[in-house]
């Protein structure tokens, strides 16, 4: 089943790739948003800008505008997938769930290190000096957050009753997550019970890890995100996987 | 007809309180093309999915080719073609792409491009999915069911919402998957495609199946009567005819005239009787009953109420 897996990975790829909404969204948006919010508050590390130090990172932030992107894609595609019986009719061969599922995974992450090269391209163009970061290290905390991030893509995608709903439903998931990520101010801010609830979206510890790496940190030190995201990724796709619905 | 491909034995299935298959028990043969015929709603496609191993039955006994289709769905999707209700491929995914997918799905492949040829879509190859035709896109569907050489062949409501051109060439490509010895089962809300297309039919309403038989049988068991209908300028044709046996109503209206009657030997008696009688008939037709009238006696509604 390898050959269809890597089958349905690639033709996914190419689907993707002749949506020009999806190119836009999943690669133009959050560089856009990378070079907009960059160009008003400054980029840069902050030890190295103390006089007009930027109030959050800006990359960081261009980076988890990636992450989400791919996940809202990925809640549209698989909607749409139901909507339209793709999923079921995929599901009358003998093709294995994780497999239909597990190509569409794949193709986000590609998308996200795609994504991620393009950003850091605009970055060296227009905010010289900016990006100095290891960038294997920061892909690697990328598509480990975006893995962990996608898991509640799929319970999105479960409970959303319709394609049309996809998209709302979303945003007013993530991008609360997001605004409490701790990017924009600590965690330690927030009320008691909203600081517990950020423990246990991932969101919050992608944001730490690709701080920390992107800080200098090495992942050892960043053990207790690393391990955050790699359990909250089993505790969502195993209640993806009881509610998820074919049709 | 010999072995029972299908055998489908007190099926029920309910979603929550509603009850979409109540009791459905048939058996579909090797070599025939079995139709499952009813409104929308009557249970058609729970019970073609069930049989299909996509759903659980919650009660009575499945076997297709001789497994069973929920533990073994694995085993029987290798030797099954699906065709599902409304169903749709990625938008952007080309015609080529899709068959080459589901060739690597399967160990036994056909040769694809023969099968393209015969189903008319050699042209389509580079076509992405959104551009094709709902005929095409149906046509597609089968190349898709067909790619591994199934023994079984599901179709479920195939050409609802195609034109008649399309839907007679569809009939035809099913003609041929019978004739090439495999078997088809297929569902439809269309009467017309049912008596045309299926050797054998079960009509089912509110998850049941109210009867089966090859749709001639059931019409000459539900709905014997046959009307003739002939113009005649002559006068008191209505009563020279009155006195034949198994007439039982002659209606007259102006030049045309109507004998109801009944039996396979009514139009027979109808003809002689014109022909003994030297009556000069300038048109003649005769109205049989269609499983569209079978419906309707059985059920007291048509098949789209």
């Amino acid at each position: 089943m390898l050959t269809g897996f890597l089958k349905l990975t690639w033709i996914e790829i190419k689907v993707f790739a002749r949506e020009p909404m999806g190119l836009v969204g999943n690669l133009l948006i959050p560089v856009m948003v990378f070079l907009v919010v960059g160009r008003f508050v400054g980029t840069g590390r902050l030890d190295t800008m103390t006089l007009n130090p930027p109030p959050f990172n800006v990359p960081v932030l261009g980076a988890l505008f990636i992450a989400i992107g791919s996940v809202f894609s990925l809640v549209a595609v698989i909607t749409i997938y139901r909507e339209g019986g793709i999923l079921k009719r995929l599901r009358a061969t003998p093709l294995s769930p994780v497999t239909i599922l597990g190509a569409h995974v794949v193709v986000k992450l590609l998308f996200t290190v795609l994504a991620l090269a393009l950003l850091v391209l605009a970055g060296r163009q227009f905010f010289p000096g900016a990006i100095d970061v290891n960038m294997v290290s920061f892909t690697g905390a990328l598509l480990l957050g975006t893995v962990s991030i996608l898991s509640m893509g799929f319970l999105i995608a479960s409970i959303v009753p319709t394609a049309r709903f996809a998209g709302p439903i979303t945003t007013a998931v993530l991008y609360p997550m997001l605004a409490i990520s701790g990017l924009f101010f600590p965690v330690g801010q927030l009320p008691p019970p909203l600081q517990i609830l950020t423990r246990f979206l991932p969101t919050t510890h992608a944001t730490t890890l690709m701080l920390d790496i992107w800080n200098g940190g090495g992942w050892v030190a960043s053990w207790v995100s690393v391990m955050a995201l790699v359990l909250l990724f089993a505790f969502y796709t195993a209640i993806s996987a009881k509610v998820f619905r074919w049709e | 007809m010999s072995n029972p491909v299908v055998s489908i034995d007190n099926l029920a299935k309910s979603y929550g309180s509603t009850i979409a298959v109540d009791d459905v028990t048939l058996e579909v043969f090797e070599g025939e093309i079995f139709g499952l015929i009813g409104p929308n709603g009557a249970g058609k496609t729970t019970t073609m999915e069930c049989v299909e191993g996509l759903r659980k039955a919650d009660r009575g006994t499945l076997s297709v080719l001789g497994l069973d289709p929920w533990r073994e769905a694995a085993a029987l999707q290798k030797r099954i073609g699906v065709q599902h209700q409304e169903a749709h491929l990625q938008k952007r995914i080309k015609v080529w792409e899709a068959i080459d997918l589901w060739s690597t799905l399967y160990s036994k492949v056909v040769d694809t491009n023969l099968l393209l040829q015969r189903l008319g879509l050699e042209n389509k190859r580079n076509a992405w999915f959104m551009t094709l035709s709902g005929g095409q896109k149906q046509r597609l569907f089968i190349a898709l069911a067909l790619i591994h050489d199934p023994e079984v062949v599901f179709l479920d409501e195939l050409t609802t919402g195609l034109d008649p051109q399309a839907r007679r060439a569809i009939w035809e490509l099913i003609t041929d998957i019978r004739d090439r010895g495999k078997t088809v089962f297929l569902t439809t809300h269309l009467m017309e495609e049912a008596e045309r297309l299926c050797d054998r039919v079960a009509i089912i309403e509110h998850g049941r199946v109210i009867e089966i038989g090859t749709p001639a049988e059931l019409v000459e068991k539900h709905c014997p009567e046959r009307t003739v209908v002939f113009t005649s300028d002559e006068a008191g044709v209505a009563e020279r005819l009155n006195g034949l046996p198994n007439v039982k109503a002659v209606t007259s209206d102006g030049l045309q005239h109507s004998l109801n009657g009944q039996g396979t030997d009514f139009v027979t008696d109808v003809i002689n009787a014109i022909a003994s009688e030297k009556i000069r008939v300038t048109g003649f037709r005769t109205e049989t009953p269609t499983l569209e009238d079978v419906f309707l006696r059985l059920t007291g509604h048509g098949i789209r109420d």
